[in-house]
């Protein structure tokens, strides 16, 4: 089986969010990058799937050269390989483009999203990429079990879960339980150093220019209301926050 | 230049978030000086169809093929997409979910259309077309032009503020052709939760995280969302510990919600939490720690044992009614 996992190089969940360059600019100071939590679900998973199936997993990047470190972390927990595709991600179209490029070159049975990225949370990079490819896409997907060239899924719908099937090959978001997080060994560290990492460059251009950033409003300073007299809250909701 | 609305429904009628969908549409529409066509797809009846006037829409159509009953994301997309060249749209609007992003994205590959989400704000256009999203979760906003010829805006709760009004909307018969490879995948079981408020579209949300101590002593939790009419949410540890279903669990890594109000109950508000709340009109916490991070982020803060609280609020909203 040949699995492609698509992973996101995005500030970690606890980074503080500034911007520069009169607003224009993402302040990359100090700011830890990661791979998107929800990547890493599809990784593992995909990890889990060659062990059980055989088959190969490679990880894809659409990023700049920052991206990197974290391509090799996805190396050493277990991808086989990995492509970045040489290019700031500007735009979701863009970005699925890219990806759509690099998967019709192989015939890939899965393509392994995250259900969304961290930082720009659209969630439609694998419903891009499958229209694009032609083929089905599923997301959030919480559960994949692959049987003969069928593809068994539980997938999150708003106040429950669906179970669904379909033939490979699918391009799916994935969340969580659909693995455990796996964390990179020693061994796993050491041979990411020298498999094979391509940087190809981009093709075809965007379809949304991003012009400008802000931070919300700060927040105003929280009311306190004694626990004695916690009924009152349910007044201030009604008369003055107007809420219920 | 007309701009088309793809309103999802719930048990045959429109969706809230789809009906402020609409609404969106037609504040478009206004700016433009064009006129907004809804597309519904699957059960329903022309008189819970023609409600869309209410939100602005001059006109529904209606794909009720029941083929079409079970959602399916490809076919619902070639519907959409049919759609939009039938009426010869420019903006295709929607209500960020999670069958409104798949049919999006895809509905945004077949046109080559410009694609946004989170979309917090009507557009602007002084120059071109801008919309202000959200962004890094709530955290920060962009302002993003869509520079194709056709657009698709996938909005957040919350948009807009919603007027209704009293028009109605005539609704016809939309037969686009089907195709047997959009059918491909198949739904083999559904488990979904009746009865209950859809945690993505409430305006009102009562969470509560470990501080509960465990899932035994969620009654006092869904006594209160029951007496407000709220729907219940849950911190990540508390859904990781089996406590609640996977689909309540809200913050960075669970549901994003943005409603009126937002009561949290024994959660500390680490900043993944707060990453899926924090834009909530309303944020009310109540925690026995007065360090909590939570009431930074907080609008009004209670310090006291939930156990104590919680009911005590139950019986004041009973008592207010
Ligand atoms: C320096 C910098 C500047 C950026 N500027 C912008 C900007 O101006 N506008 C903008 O829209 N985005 C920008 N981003 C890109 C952003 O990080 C997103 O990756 C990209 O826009 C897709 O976002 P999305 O919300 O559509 O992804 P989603 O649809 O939410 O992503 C779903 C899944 O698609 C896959 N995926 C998404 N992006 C990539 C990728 N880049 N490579 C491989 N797989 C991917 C992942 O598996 C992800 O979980 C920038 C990123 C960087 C690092
Ligand atoms: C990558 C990543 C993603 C994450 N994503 C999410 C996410 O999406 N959503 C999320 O929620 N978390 C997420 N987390 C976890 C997050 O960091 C916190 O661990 C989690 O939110 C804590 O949950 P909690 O507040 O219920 O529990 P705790 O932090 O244990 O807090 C319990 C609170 O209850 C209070 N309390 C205890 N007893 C009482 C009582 N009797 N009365 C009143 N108050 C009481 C305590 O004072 C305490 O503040 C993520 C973490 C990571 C690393």
């Amino acid at each position: 089986m040949k699995i492609l996992v698509c992973i996101t190089n995005v500030p970690d969940t606890t980074a503080k969010i500034s911007f520069i360059d009169g607003d224009t600019k993402f302040n990359k100071t100090g700011v830890q990058y990661i791979c998107g939590p929800y990547d890493d679900y599809a990784l593992s998973r995909a990890v889990e799937l060659k062990e059980q199936h055989g088959g190969t997993v490679t990880v894809l990047n659409v990023g700049e050269a920052e991206s990197e470190q974290v391509i090799r972390k996805c190396l050493a927990i277990g991808a086989d390989d990995a492509i970045r595709v040489n290019t700031e991600p500007t735009d979701s179209y863009f970005v699925a483009e890219q990806i759509a490029h690099i998967a019709s070159q192989e015939n890939y049975d899965l393509i392994l999203m995250g259900r969304e990225s961290i930082d720009f949370n659209s969630g439609v990079v694998h419903g891009l990429v499958g229209e694009m490819l032609g083929i089905p896409s599923l997301s959030p997907v919480m559960k994949l079990e692959i049987d003969g060239g069928v593809a068994k899924m539980t997938r999150e719908i708003e106040g429950g879960k669906e179970d669904v099937e379909a033939s490979l090959p699918l391009v799916l978001g994935c969340q969580e339980p659909i693995a455990e997080w796996k964390i990179p060994n020693m061994r796993g560290i050491m041979s990411a150093r020298t498999k094979p990492l391509k940087v190809v460059e981009p093709v075809g251009s965007g379809l949304t220019i991003t012009e400008k950033y802000a931070l919300p409003a700060p927040k105003g300073a929280v009311k306190m209301i004694p626990a004695e007299e916690a009924e009152k809250l349910i007044d201030l909701l009604k008369n003055e926050a107007k809420v219920l | 230049m007309s701009v088309l609305v793809f309103a999802e429904l719930d048990n045959g009628l429109i969706k809230k978030s789809s009906l402020e969908a609409i609404y969106y549409g037609s504040e478009v529409a206004k700016a433009k000086g064009s006129s907004v066509t809804v597309l519904a797809i699957g059960e329903s009846s022309n008189e819970a169809l023609a409600i869309a006037g209410k939100y602005g829409a001059t006109k529904v159509l209606w794909a009720s093929d029941a083929r079409l009953n079970i959602a399916s994301i490809q076919a619902y997309s070639s519907v959409l997409a049919e759609a939009v060249n039938a009426t010869s749209a420019e903006f295709v609007i929607l209500s960020k979910s999670s069958l409104g992003d798949a049919v999006s994205a895809r509905v945004s590959a077949k046109l080559k259309a410009s694609i946004v989400s989170n979309v917090v704000d009507l557009p602007d256009f002084s120059s071109g077309v801008t919309v202000k999203r959200s962004i890094y979760t709530g955290k920060a906003f962009a302002t993003v032009a869509l520079t194709s010829d056709k657009k698709v805006i996938a909005i957040k709760k919350n948009a807009v503020n919603v007027v209704e009004g009293d028009g109605s909307a005539s609704v016809e018969n939309f037969a686009p052709a089907l195709n047997d490879a959009d059918f491909a995948v198949k739904v083999t079981g559904t488990h979904k939760a009746s009865g209950q408020v859809s945690l993505p579209e409430a305006d009102l949300v009562v969470s509560a995280g470990r501080g509960l101590k465990g899932p035994e002593n969620w009654g006092i939790v869904e006594d209160l969302a029951n007496a407000l009419g709220a729907a219940t949410a849950c911190s990540k540890p508390v859904s990781d510990l089996d406590w609640r279903p996977h689909h309540e669990h809200v913050g960075q890594t669970g549901i994003k919600v943005s409603p009126n109000l937002y009561i949290a109950c024994g959660i500390s508000g680490a900043i993944q939490h707060l990453a899926g709340v924090n834009s909530s009109k309303v944020i009310v916490v109540i925690n026995k720690d007065p360090e909590a991070p939570f009431f930074k982020a907080a609008d009004y803060g209670i310090i006291g044992d939930v156990f104590d609280v919680l009911p005590r609020l139950t019986k004041a909203i009973q008592a207010s009614k």
